[in-house]
Parts: C-alpha cells; structure tokens; sequence
C-alpha cells in the first residue's frame, strides 16, 4: 500500500516532443491517496492507459517522476514495482489449472510452497473460485478468466496499487454488475489503493470515491463523482458526464446592457440570466464564451415563471420514468429534464436557470 | 420445382481431368503394377500380394527404412528447437525484421538439386570452402567415402534448407501474441524462461504442430538433396526410402516391387500426416470456448 504521486510527468510515443499536441500525456502533477478508489475516466484515445502503464512501469515517461510513497520508482522495472494490474482482455496461463495461475506470481517471487498454497486458498475463497481451483483456466468463461487475472494481483501481499485498464469490457452485461460489486468490496475488506481506467461514466462514477477525467492527454478535472457533475470545471467535464451531457451555449457579453447576455449570435435578443456580475466582468476579454446548466437543473415550463426566459418547447419525450423536454433557445438546442408528471406540451414556454446551477466557462474554463 | 443445372461440371472438368492425370491414373497405375509381374511389354502375371511380401521381407528395405526414421528424426529434432530459437530472436518490428525475415528466407528459395549441388561443392576438399577448411583444420573430412561424413553433411544441409521454414512459422506464431500476455507476465514477476515456457511456447503449439507435420512429411521423402548429394552412398550410407525405390524402379526396372514399396510408403506418410493432423485439429479447436485473445 503507498500514496502514489506524479511528479510532472508527460509522455509522448515519438521522439522529441514540441508541442502540446504531441504528447500523450501532456504534463501533469497530481497525488493518489493511500487506500483510494479512483476511477480514471475519459474518452479512447485520451491518455488513460498510458498513465496507467506509467504507473505500472510497462511504459517509461518522457519526463517528471514517479513516486510510492516518496520513493522514486521512475527508473524501476514493473517486476520490481509492488504493482498489480488487470487488463482489458483476461490474461491467463493456459497451460495451468486455475491453482498454478493465481499461485504464478509468487512463484516467481520464491515464496515458500506452504505459503503459496495458503495465500491462493484464501484468495480464491474471497473471489469464490475454490471450486475451479482445479479446472484448467483455458475452458473459463471470460468474467471466471477476469477474475483470475484479479487473483493474481490479490494474491501478492506487497501490493502498492491495483490498476485495472478497461477490466469489464469483454464481460457479459449481467455479470459486470457482479464483478464491479465484487471490487467495490474486495476494496473495502483490503482497504488497496485502486485505479480503475474506463470510458463508461457509470463504471467510473458507481466504482469510484475520486474520478479523474482525461481529455487530449490531460487531467481535466479530478473530484468526487458528485463534484464532477455538479460543478465541471472544463466544459468537457459537462460534456461527457451525464446523460445526456450539460447543456452547452455558446454565448456573448451583450453590448451596453450591462449584466445581458446574448444566446446564439449579435441578432438574438439578450436575455437576463442569473449570473454573477462579477463572473460577468471576468470572463470579459478571456476568450469564448459558454454558458453551461444541466438537464437535470434546467427549468421547463409552459407558463412564465419570474427570472425565466422566454423559449420555445419542441418536444416533450416521456422516457418512462422522466420526462425530456427539447426547447430552443436564440438558435441553440436545450435539454431539460423533468419529472415524470410534469404536464408540459411543446408550443411556448419559459425556461428557468437556477443562479447556483448555471455556470459560466471562458476559452472551455470554468468563470468563478 | 428445382431446376437441375449441369454446368457446374463444366467448371470444375479442369480440375477433375488435371486431378484425374496427375494423380488417380498414375496411382491406379501403380496399384496395378504392384500385383502384376511384367515379364515383357504384352506379358504379365498377376502374382496377388507376392511382391508386397517380397518387399516387407526386404532386408535393404528395411535398412532403407531404419536410416529414414533417424535421418526424420534426427531433422526434426534439430530443426524444431533451432527455429523457435531463431524465431525469439528475430527483431519484432522495423526495417531490421524485414531485412532478416528476407535473409532467412533465401534458402527456401533455392531449387532442390541445387541445393545439393551447393552443398556438394561446399563440402568438397580440393575446391569446396567448407571441405577446404576443414582440411586445413588438419580434419580428414570427406563425405564421399566416410558414411559419418556422409550423414553430417546430408543433416547440415537439411538443417541449412528447411529450418528457416520453421523459424518463419514460429516467427508469425509469436507475433500473434497479444501485447497484453507479455505485460501481464512483467506484473506477475515472470523471468524470460516462465514467459517462454507459460505464454510463447503454448500459444506456438499450433504451428510448432504444423511445422512438425510438414517437416515430417518433407524430410521422410527426401530425395533430390542427398541424391545430388552423396547419390545415396558411401555404399548405402545415406540411401533413404526415396532413393532406394528409386533405385529398384528406374535402375533394375522391378517395376512390381517398387510399386508396392510405393505403395507402402504412400501409407506411411498418410498415416503418420493422418495422426498429426488429427493432433492439430484437436490443440487448436479445443471443445471448451476460447474467448481469451482480442
């Protein structure tokens, strides 16, 4: 068990790295808690796995540090890493039964045989594989085979970190539920530091205490699941968390007017929305700016309502146990979503934005 | 109601009729030879199994036979270690894998008889290199009258032409190895011998198993190389079963005994390739599903 820390670190796969496009992982400084569950969460293509095997050691960065527990472990080996980690496709040893597999890394390590067979047994008792123990691993189903490839990180006592890149994408839908239940309390009893890469936000915001989402090789915003959807830092974070994602205007300062904003271009007519003054006149001359509030936030009505802006409703969609209301708005699409007995019908209506729900981004960050 | 077309057997008479020449009337040929004695050109006697009798009682044959087996196996042996060997260390990717990947290849694509021709001027003492140097090593090589001599040449040179076949199939072997077995072994502490013992070796044992047969087949009716070789000798040194029937076919004209060696022999190999084969479909179409490999 150890506190992980990234110490500047970036990494590009070609040589002599210039711009920021280049790398993969573009400089980042940040600190992993002992015993934490994160959730490392963003698009494919986003930098994710390359951090994750960083940390393992698989991949060795183009520059920063990488330190357990104060200890530079940037130029060790991954064997030599007190690291586990479990992939997206289950790794196992075909020619084994499912004993030899979990018993693998510690013989490598030369633990005495008597301890070996001691450590798999109580591993398997708490991945319910004592069954299987005997079976050859090749003829398992592959969330059998997954859980395998967890056996082998558990069964090592000197663990600093499990790290587990994408480890549900091949298991079947029902079963993923159990597997992720099974880690949510594999964690809890082995209190291990856990980092869980994934693209699917529901993985990531069920499995994890602290969510960092990448974007473009970057760390856009690391927070509680609760902070991530209601106050996104980055646009991208309002983008792809949620479902659907934030709202996203793009908007301007009205002219003269002061504290008027206008939605959708300079023809629009400006609109009165509940954002500070002070964010107002910050965000001036600080690039482009959006305006952001969730479906969840949004108000919906076919009546005015005071401070709402007027809009027009064109479909309301009863998608069982809610309802979404599409409405535009100078040009611009808005979702809201809405209780299931909410009586709204498209035609006229009026939009209400809660003030400490509507947020404020210039250049795609947040205004505070 | 169902129109029956017949034009399908226009298309597939080329096949049928090249198949038909080149196979079925040349073995029923063969068939009819081996239970005939041809005493002259409109003459013969049919002798019923009297000439597969004569033939498995064959003492030459069955020295033919022995010298075969060891030659097959003594091939295999060398071959099939030596080109996993090869194969593990062959660059991965690049312009070097390219380059050596073509360099390895080249004696695949050398003619049979030239193959022997290279090797029989090699091994020569007055004009060959390898002959040469041996001799000035102070060593009295001589493949031509020492059987010894005989047999490391006709093996080197087998090894020389058809390891590179295994070492390209191992070789394609390993590059199907997802990247994801060699980083879960780096995790799990695994040494370079438990990553070949646990990963490469049994996700090679399908085209170590294919490699294997087609080497068997190859190396157990070899021919052309040790024939321009050595021509089978000193004496009958390195007279394996192809040469030897050849003898007694084209040089005696026995023509009823050797078709039924031929015979014979044909069901030698089959078996044997039956049984491999067999093997081979059962390794890799395991009845248990097989969903471990992206």
């Amino acid at each position: 068990m150890a506190r992980i820390e990234l110490d500047g670190l970036a990494h590009a796969y070609g040589p002599r790295p210039q711009q920021p496009e280049d790398y993969a992982l573009r400089p980042m400084t940040m600190t992993w808690q002992d015993g934490g569950a994160y959730a490392l969460l963003g698009p494919s293509g986003c930098g994710k796995t390359t951090l994750l095997n960083i940390i393992s050691g698989l991949v060795r960065p183009t520059q920063g540090r990488v330190l357990f527990d104060g200890r530079d472990v940037t130029e060790l080996p991954t064997e030599a890493r007190n690291i586990a980690q479990v992939f997206q496709f289950p790794v196992i040893y075909d020619t084994m039964n499912v004993h030899d597999n979990l018993a693998f890394p510690l013989r490598n390590r030369r633990i005495p045989e008597t301890e070996v067979r001691r450590r798999v047994g109580q591993v398997a008792e708490l991945l319910e594989l004592t069954g299987d123990l005997k079976n050859r691993a090749s003829g398992l189903s592959a969330d059998m085979k997954q859980k395998i490839s967890l056996g082998r990180g558990l069964v090592r006592k000197d663990v600093a970190a499990i790290l587990f890149d994408e480890p549900l994408t091949v298991i079947d839908p029902h079963l993923k539920w159990q597997l992720r239940s099974k880690l949510k309390q594999i964690h809890h009893e082995l209190k291990l530091s856990l980092i869980y890469v994934t693209h699917d936000q529901v993985e990531a915001l069920t499995f994890a205490d602290q969510v960092v989402l990448m974007y473009e090789g970057a760390v856009v915003q690391a927070g509680t699941p609760q902070a991530l959807f209601e106050e996104p830092e980055h646009v991208f974070v309002g983008y792809f968390i949620g479902s659907p994602g934030m709202n996203l205007l793009p908007c301007t300062l009205a002219e003269g007017a002061a504290g008027l904003i206008q939605i959708g271009g300079a023809s629009s007519a400006p609109v009165q929305l509940p954002v500070a003054a002070q964010h107002l006149e910050r965000a001036r001359d600080r690039g482009a700016l959006t305006l952001g509030i969730r479906p969840e936030f949004l108000g919906c009505d076919n009546a005015p309502r005071p401070g709402a802006v007027p809009a027009v409703i064109e479909r309301v969609d009863d998608l069982g146990n809610y309802k979404m209301a599409t409405a535009t708005l100078g040009g611009q699409t808005l979702r809201a979503k809405l209780p299931e007995d909410a009586a709204v019908v498209p035609g006229a209506g009026w939009l209400s934005f809660p003030p400490e729900k509507t947020k404020l981004y210039a250049d795609s960050i947040i205004v505070r | 109601m169902k129109t029956r077309n017949n034009k399908a057997w226009f298309l597939v008479l080329p096949v049928v009729l090249s198949v038909a020449f080149s196979a079925v009337v040349p073995l029923m040929t063969v068939i009819n030879y081996s239970v005939q004695d041809i005493i002259g050109p409109d003459q013969k006697v049919f002798v019923g199994l009297e000439w597969f009798k004569e033939v498995l009682r064959d003492p030459d044959l069955h020295g033919a036979f022995l010298r075969q087996l060891i030659y097959t196996l003594v091939v295999l042996a060398i071959e099939i270690p030596l080109g996993i060997l090869i194969a593990l260390s062959l660059p991965a990717r690049g312009w070097k894998a390219s380059l050596s990947l073509v360099l390895i290849a080249l004696p695949l694509l050398v003619p049979f008889n030239v193959v022997g021709t290279i090797w029989q001027i090699f091994g020569r003492a007055d004009i060959g290199l390898g002959g040469h140097l041996l001799a000035s090593l102070g060593l009295n090589y001589n493949y031509a009258t020492n059987p010894l001599h005989a047999w490391l040449t006709v093996i080197l040179m087998d090894v020389w032409h058809w390891t590179p076949l295994v070492a390209l199939l191992c070789y394609a072997g390993l590059r199907a190895i997802p990247e994801g077995y060699y980083q879960a072994a780096k995790i799990d502490g695994a040494r370079a011998w438990a990553v070949f013992r646990f990963i490469q070796l049994p996700k090679l044992s399908g085209v170590l198993l294919i490699a294997l047969l087609l080497r068997f087949m190859d190396s157990f009716m070899i021919y052309t190389e040790p024939f321009v070789l050595t021509g089978g000798g000193p004496g009958n040194a390195t007279t394996f079963l192809s040469i030897y029937l050849t003898k007694l076919a084209v040089g005696q004209f026995d023509l009823g005994p050797a078709a039924a060696f031929s015979l014979v022999y044909f069901l030698i190999i089959q078996v044997v390739s039956f049984v491999l084969y067999t093997v081979i479909q059962r390794t890799t179409n395991p009845a248990a599903p097989r969903q471990d490999t992206p």
